[in-house]
């Protein structure tokens, strides 16, 4: 009998009983300490069930408060009262009532006797650990706590800015160094007797009645100053969430907890009765255990955390709304937008899905329909082609389709004459890649057989709406990656400046431009520009075309042969 | 929010709590059991009528899930669903005659039972339609969601209801009484839902979906809403705005995160898009006794006599929870 366990019930003692049974049926005495806020029907109750066993004690009741001292006070009682009643007790083992062994409790012990004088507690100095949760750390003990955080929130909350603001700092006792660590610890009956017959004890006793959880910090500071031997981990398996609430574990944790190893567990939902019914049983003895090794559950419980304060980036859902600025990434993955090529080579969707093997779509916000790749009717997530649908709600529109296509990039065309409400999500987000070849919007015109009077105001409004949008990616709120050309810039050395788009889109396997797209004939685009002048309307976004067709005379002779230009 | 914004709130809490009040002597009670319900029981509320077909799947899905009494209204039905109600031992029975759409399409006579019978219990208000589903429900009882949103001080639980419908015409979906209608109804719409934000009551507020694809296209503002917070730690003064959409006090619409994270959340199966539909879009519609002059119905009545099939090439098949949470129509937050 080198085991003794200290438990602290408030709550399902139906389990707290199968579990002081189990203990107990393994040579183990047990103190229970029950928590004075319980019903005395409950207490009476627990007593009368465990009447039957010798080696349960129950020790005086304290009113235990979350946050409070408490729970230390109970603690030192009942830990007295196991080392004076059972003394061939060498470790005592402080458990809650929602804890459960793991593994069977002759392991513990052995476990134990390989280490017969080893304190297993975990215990940080809060100076070079910040793991606290919610603010409160150095100044759990330099300030003072007398209002409970539970029900007087406003109380406790006020005092604390009332101490910072005067400044007041307590004094801590001489030769005491602030720990904190789990509460649920397993220690020698040397250390634990050494700390509840400290002649200084009264002293701190004093001191930690206020100070902020005492129980995370009274064991785990004074075992520093008696323990030969500490060993800083807790041997209960326990994680808490980013509220610091501990994380409760139910029947479908039974694998995870198997191969933990651990030997104790904590919390254990209480009506989780696969995982009692396996743990408890004393024929669960059968494999060969190692060390304890929590890994796995531990990246669970971190990935639960991380879902809960970060969320999936890009996902706009029903219980994840962030507001402007804190959506950790406006959309799922990088994207791509390429306006006024398709306007310049008119097979380009075709050409550059074949180039880079990714999903090119067409203009995606043009204003009679969605044009999705080959104008399917709907896309993936059961998005429509309607364009009304998408209207209601253009930027849901883009979220939703990266979100469905995360692991595909999407390239679409876009142009002034689309809707323009994505014009400033697309420029504020870090995913976008913009290529934009300006003004040329005028060439659908050029090649249309409209009243000149009737081009004249529609490029002009078009001219006036990409100026709009070009301020937009030029602005300092853009986080998009954006290349402009103007028309006549790209004219010159449509290849370079295609390669560079490219690069953009693909950055790495970037295949060489091995055909060009076919281009369309710019002859007497120039005059046309000129008109455009001439009638008042300086089309300035698409660069400077000589009035008398430049553009056709040839290509410098080094640029590659199998380049077509402006030829059907 | 100023003080006289709250102040307005408070105001129109308080009228739907006294018209609730009011509207009681609208209901007659049937089979009254609600003696029976424990301290920590987990209670539904519903209203119906002429569901008579899918009440047994109803019952034994939601008694699995572990919740313990049921507390219903039934709306004038003659096709036998009272009856077999009233037969059932964990089921206090009401019914009324009154205008489904007087009493703000039942809200009012829920509230009045919640605030009578479901104070300081958890309450989950579904239609006879409507499939629960939360994170991990395959292994983990309903109670275990309520006993981990009691531990973090969670009042509210939002499921966002989504539509499912069938492969081919609805007509052809036949089921019968008792069956799971996941089996006829097992394709869903996984990603075309526009989501904003409603100031007045800090809701969020959820369209898209089938619905909106086929019967709003050309008005997609006037499209169902999706959201709805189902499943709440009732006290007596909290009062169901419009429908389940949202409730007052306004604290109990915050079920999602604003900087980012995600909340826990589950959905509601809407399994609607029956064969049953055609004749229930067609009596609806005469009765005109729901939202928005019955423009739904109407909508469907239209679409289904044309044969609708909802079904398109990148619609979803349902397979389990786990399924919907990777394609982030709800979440674990921070559950695990």
């Amino acid at each position: 009998m080198s085991l003794g366990v200290v438990m602290l019930v408030h709550t399902a003692f139906d389990r707290a009983e199968q579990v002081i049974r189990h203990l107990v049926a393994a040579g183990c005495p047990v103190v229970v300490h029950v928590d004075r806020k319980v019903a005395g029907r409950h207490f009476d109750a627990l007593r009368a069930a465990l009447v039957d066993l010798e080696t349960v004690r129950f020790s005086p009741r304290n009113r235990c408060e979350w946050g409070g001292w408490g729970l230390v006070a109970a603690t030192q009682a009942a830990a007295g009262m196991l080392l004076r009643d059972f003394p061939d007790v060498r470790h005592v083992y402080l458990m809650s009532g929602a804890c459960l062994p793991l593994r069977p409790v002759a392991e513990l012990q052995a476990y134990l006797d390989a280490h017969p004088d080893t304190d297993f507690i975990e215990s940080a100095t809060t100076a070079d650990v910040p793991w606290t949760v919610g603010g409160l750390s150095g100044e759990r003990f330099t300030l003072r706590f007398p209002f409970s955080w539970r029900r007087h929130r406003r109380l406790f909350d006020g005092y604390v800015r009332l101490q910072r603001r005067l400044r007041f700092r307590r004094r801590i006792p001489e030769g005491l160094v602030p720990h904190m660590g789990s509460q649920w610890w397993c220690l020698t009956r040397r250390t634990l007797s050494a700390i509840l017959s400290d002649p200084r004890r009264a002293e701190y006793d004093h001191y930690f009645r206020r100070v902020w959880i005492p129980d995370e910090s009274y064991f785990q500071s004074l075992a520093r100053l008696w323990s030969p031997r500490i060993e800083s981990r807790s041997l209960t398996l326990s994680k808490f969430d980013f509220q610091g609430k501990p994380h409760v574990f139910y029947d479908d944790h039974l694998q995870l907890l198997r191969r933990s190893d651990c030997f104790v567990a904590r919390k254990i939902w209480p009506q989780a009765a696969k995982l009692y019914r396996v743990f408890l049983n004393p024929e669960n003895a059968e494999r060969l255990r190692a060390e304890p090794n929590p890994g796995r559950i531990d990246r669970i419980f971190a990935a639960a955390v991380e879902l809960r304060t970060k969320g999936r980036p890009g996902l706009w859902m029903q219980s994840r709304f962030p507001h402007d600025g804190w959506e950790n990434g406006v959309t799922a993955a990088p994207w791509s937008v390429f306006e006024g090529f398709a306007d310049l080579f008119p097979d380009f969707e075709s050409w550059l899905a074949r180039m880079t093997g990714l999903r090119v779509h067409g203009h995606l916000f043009a204003p009679d329909r969605v044009e999705f790749e080959g104008r399917q009717p709907t896309f993936t997530g059961a998005l429509t082609d309607r364009a009304s649908i998408r209207d209601h709600h253009p930027e849901m529109f883009l979220r939703n389709l990266i979100w469905n296509t995360r692991g595909e990039r999407q390239c679409f065309q876009f142009g002034p004459a689309d809707n323009q409400a994505i014009s400033w999500p697309m420029a504020k987000d870090g995913n976008a890649q913009v290529a934009v070849i300006s003004g040329a919007w005028a060439i659908p015109l050029f090649l249309s057989n409209r009243d000149f009077a009737d081009i004249r105001t529609t490029a002009a409004r078009l001219q006036r709406i990409e100026t709009d949008h070009l301020w937009a990616l030029r602005s300092q709120w853009a986080r998009a990656r954006v290349q402009v050309w103007t028309l006549a810039e790209f004219v010159e050395n449509p290849m370079e400046h295609l390669q560079a788009a490219l690069a953009g889109v693909a950055p790495r396997n970037l295949p060489r431009v091995a055909e060009a797209p076919r281009m369309v004939d710019l002859a007497g685009f120039g005059q046309f520009l000129q008109n455009l002048k001439n009638q008042g309307m300086h089309p300035t976004l698409t660069g400077d075309f000589p009035a008398g067709g430049a553009v056709q005379t040839p290509a410098p002779p080094r640029r590659k042969p199998y380049l077509v230009r402006g030829r059907e | 929010m100023g003080a006289w914004q709250r102040y307005r709130l408070r105001l129109a809490r308080q009228r739907w709590v006294i018209r609730a009040i009011r509207k009681r002597r609208e209901l007659t009670p049937v089979q009254d059991r609600t003696r029976r319900i424990r301290r920590r029981d987990i209670l539904v509320f519903s209203t119906f009528r002429n569901e008579n077909i899918r009440l047994p799947w109803f019952l034994d899905y939601y008694r699995a899930m572990g919740v313990n009494h049921f507390l219903m209204v039934d709306n004038g039905s003659d096709d036998g669903g009272r009856e077999y109600l009233a037969g059932q031992p964990d089921v206090s029975l009401w019914t009324t005659g009154a205008s489904y759409r007087r009493a703000r399409f039942g809200a009012d006579w829920l509230n009045w039972l919640q605030r009578r019978h479901g104070h300081d219990h958890w309450c989950l208000t579904v239609d006879p339609d409507e499939l629960f589903i939360y994170p991990f429900c395959d292994t983990r009882p309903l109670r275990a969601l309520t006993d981990w949103l009691d531990a973090s001080s969670i009042r509210s639980f939002s499921a966002m209801l989504l539509d499912m419908y069938p492969k081919g015409p609805v007509e052809t979906a036949i089921y019968t009484r008792g069956a799971d209608p996941l089996e006829v109804a097992n394709w869903f719409d996984a990603g075309n839902y526009t989501i904003s934000r409603n100031p007045r009551f800090g809701n969020l507020w959820i369209q898209g979906g089938p619905r909106m694809r086929a019967f709003f296209a050309d008005e997609p503002a006037r499209a169902p809403a999706l959201n709805k917070i189902p499943l709440v730690k009732w006290h007596r003064s909290y009062a169901y705005a419009s429908s389940t959409h949202m409730l007052l006090p306004r604290g109990l619409n915050a079920v999602f995160d604003d900087w980012g994270g995600e909340k826990t959340s589950g959905l509601l199966l809407h399994v609607k898009f029956l064969s049953t539909m055609a004749d229930k879009a067609t009596e609806e519609l005469a009765r005109g006794q729901h939202y928005a002059a019955s423009r739904e119905y109407r909508a469907y009545a239209e679409g289904i006599a044309g044969g609708t099939d909802l079904w398109c090439k990148w619609s979803e098949k349902y397979i389990n929870w786990r399924q919907l949470e990777v394609l982030g129509l709800m979440s674990k937050g921070n559950w695990a």
